[in-house]
């Protein structure tokens, strides 16, 4: 499943060193049902300053695969394949010492739900406060100092003040933006938001998003938005990865998923958008069936049951790989020519591509 | 905070009121039980029964045998019916050997059910893990009673290695002192462990899992540091509440049994030999000193679980 070295990195000049490159990334889980292949052979690269949306449903491995790159799925049960190189660090390989020095420093991340993420006995000044002792030698004055200059960039009002608060006197958005100041503390260079603002509600999650992106352009620190959301990835990623099942099935810059999409089921994700500038549906777009048990999975492509293109070809599992001549970079998972596509997808220029066969929808 | 302080104030004065009246009841209706009788000696006449009844005010109505005898217990003149003894001294003499138990017993059960309790949930589900649960439930089925007897009998008094029960003042010796309480302790001690360290086990497993954890360990800190910082913290919440309950039970009455087995003379012991003896006046100033206790520690423990807890607030 390997990428071939001329797709990979063509839009960008040759010779660019890659921040991150995950090569064939394995994660299996040992489970009482089985053994449950959660990420199946991911490979990607993110350049500095950059911002790589990982898009996909629950289940297909997006936060698995970030959480691995930080060693937190670490556990008897999982087992990795696979290299991730991080300025000549092997995270998978590498000894928890070498991953302590990586995480926080280097690499920080954002979860999912800020109610729950941060210790609820402990002041969160002395919680930022710890991740900057951790990594760099701070008298504690300097360091208070620091997360009040944090907090005061992530947008928290009195931010001397609220040092000496506890989590629950926050707001969920408030804690997402301490989550935010907690992870910019000892500038990373790769930020990694899974699901940033899924726990939030709509208008915060235009603020979150502002500010990641803001502090993207202000500190250089290159981006892995993990969500399954494409209206949040369509204002803020540089890139796209679009992940089914374990793989990523598509892979390309942000107008060439939303504008000229390869793989039936992005074609799927993208028709699930709900659009105010067209007539209201009178049932939400969906994409029929549900994915594959991660447990089971169908021989080949993981999306043939759901594809209403499938052909006899679909049985072999298609490489991802890049299928449109004139653009190298922009690689899928799908053994349809491009022709074929094309016509499949009945996409009009300008619009985003939705085939009616592919969905129960009703537009 | 006043407000919290008043109301336990309140909760106080009713909780000893209401045990104060139990005691007395139950005393009043025991078989055998009237002091007079028991107080005359071996063959007593009628007239000096009753003439005991009348120097005691035991024929006085109930209700006012219960309010001269609460009196009493304000104005530090309540009086053992069969030794004669101010109860206050008596108690005064007890509390520093009761104390001395109790407090000693808490910090090693402590100590050690944290160490067994956070070593078997790192170790979960391993040899070691396993080894630990044994010994616990061990721990919590054996009587203090028993423990305290093969201990005395074997460590003791065959083969000499410790002292065979007794008590030596603090300030007389404080190495022999040390030395006479370690087995009381560690008999006294052995049940909690066993119990404390399940119970911080398992909070320990829930906490590993929480986010926060993950958090903390996405921040670059040593294993070490989550287990302590994070983890411990959060997981000694509900243990410190049983601690201080517990620890007021210990000193309220617990003990009996461990001052009984080793002889320490305690306050434990006072009340088990009075009750042994029918004698009211010591078994209900000692159920007040424990009531009293237990409604004070309760308290302390309110107070420590909103600083341990800041989402809790005392009201």
């Amino acid at each position: 499943m390997s990428v071939p070295e001329a797709a990979t990195g063509a839009p960008r000049p040759a010779g660019d060193e890659h921040l991150l490159s995950v090569h064939d990334l394995r994660v299996a889980f040992a489970t009482e049902e089985g053994v449950v292949q959660a990420v199946d052979g991911v490979s990607f690269e993110l350049a500095a300053g950059e911002v790589l949306a990982v898009v996909g449903e629950s289940g297909s491995g997006k936060s698995v695969t970030a959480m691995t790159l930080m060693g937190l799925t670490r556990s008897p049960n999982a087992s990795f394949e696979g290299t991730a190189h991080y300025k000549g660090t092997e995270l998978i390989e590498a000894s928890e010492d070498q991953l302590r020095r990586v995480r926080g420093a280097e690499i920080a991340m954002i979860f999912q739900d800020p109610m729950t993420s941060l210790n609820p006995v402990l002041k969160i000044g002395r919680q930022i406060i710890e991740q900057i002792q951790e990594h760099e030698a701070l008298p504690d004055r300097q360091a208070r100092e620091r997360a009040i200059e944090l907090l005061d960039k992530v947008g928290i009002p009195r931010a001397r003040d609220r040092l000496d608060s506890y989590p629950h006197e926050f707001s969920g958005g408030m804690r997402q933006r301490v989550m935010i100041a907690l992870a910019l503390s000892c500038d990373p260079s790769i930020l990694i938001a899974d699901e940033p603002t899924t726990a939030l509600d709509v208008t915060i999650q235009a603020q979150i998003l502002q500010r990641i992106r803001e502090l993207r352009d202000e500190t250089g620190a290159a981006v892995i938005l993990v969500t399954h959301d494409l209206g949040v990835v369509a204002d803020i990623a540089d890139r796209i990865a679009v992940m089914y099942s374990g793989r990523i099935v598509e892979q390309g810059t942000l107008d060439e998923i939303f504008y000229d999409p390869q793989h039936p089921y992005t074609w799927g994700l993208l028709g699930s958008i709900t659009r105010v500038d067209q007539p209201r549906p009178e049932r939400l777009p969906a994409i029929a069936g549900l994915p594959p048990s991660l447990a089971d999975r169908p021989e080949g492509c993981h999306f043939r049951p759901r594809c209403p293109h499938e052909f006899a070809k679909c049985i072999e599992v298609p490489p991802l790989e890049g299928r449109v001549d004139s653009r190298r970079g922009h690689l899928d998972r799908c053994w349809l020519s491009p022709e074929q596509k094309r016509e499949l997808r009945e996409v009009r220029p300008g619009e985003i591509g939705l085939d009616p066969k592919a969905g129960a929808t009703s537009r | 905070m006043a407000r919290f302080i008043v109301r336990r104030l309140v909760q106080m004065v009713l909780v000893m009121f209401a045990v104060s009246v139990l005691v007395f009841l139950i005393f009043n209706v025991i078989p055998n039980g009237d002091p007079a009788v028991r107080m005359a000696g071996r063959q007593p006449t009628e007239t000096q029964i009753e003439a005991i009844r009348k120097e005691w005010g035991f024929d006085e109505n109930i209700v006012v045998q219960y309010a001269t005898t609460m009196k009493k217990v304000f104005t530090g003149d309540l009086q053992s019916y069969f030794t004669q003894l101010p109860v206050g001294e008596e108690i005064r003499k007890g509390l520093p050997r009761t104390l001395a138990l109790a407090i000693g017993a808490a910090i090693l059960w402590m100590l050690v059910a944290v160490a067994f309790g956070l070593y078997s949930a790192v170790k979960a589900g391993k040899f070691a893990d396993r080894f630990l649960t044994i010994i616990a439930l061990i721990g919590i089925s054996m009587p203090v009673f028993w423990i305290g007897a093969l201990m005395n009998y074997y460590l003791g008094f065959k083969l000499g290695w410790f002292p065979n029960g007794g008590y030596v003042e603090f300030t007389e010796d404080p190495f022999d002192w040390f030395y006479h309480l370690i087995l009381p302790w560690t008999a006294l001690a052995i049940l909690f462990i066993g119990f404390y360290s399940r119970v911080l086990r398992s909070n320990v497993l829930d906490t590993i899992n929480e986010d926060y954890v993950r958090t903390a360990r996405a921040k670059g800190l040593s294993e070490r540091q989550i287990m302590v910082r994070h983890v411990l913290r959060n997981s000694m919440i509900p243990i410190v509440t049983l601690w201080g309950l517990d620890f007021a039970a210990v000193l309220g009455g617990g003990a009996i049994l461990t001052e009984t087995v080793f002889d320490l003379q305690g306050v434990g012991q006072y009340a088990a030999e009075s009750i042994g003896q029918l004698d009211v006046p010591p078994v209900l100033a000692v159920t007040l000193f424990a009531a009293f206790f237990i409604v004070a520690m309760n308290a302390v423990v309110d107070i420590l679980y909103a600083y341990l807890d800041p989402r809790i607030r005392l009201q």
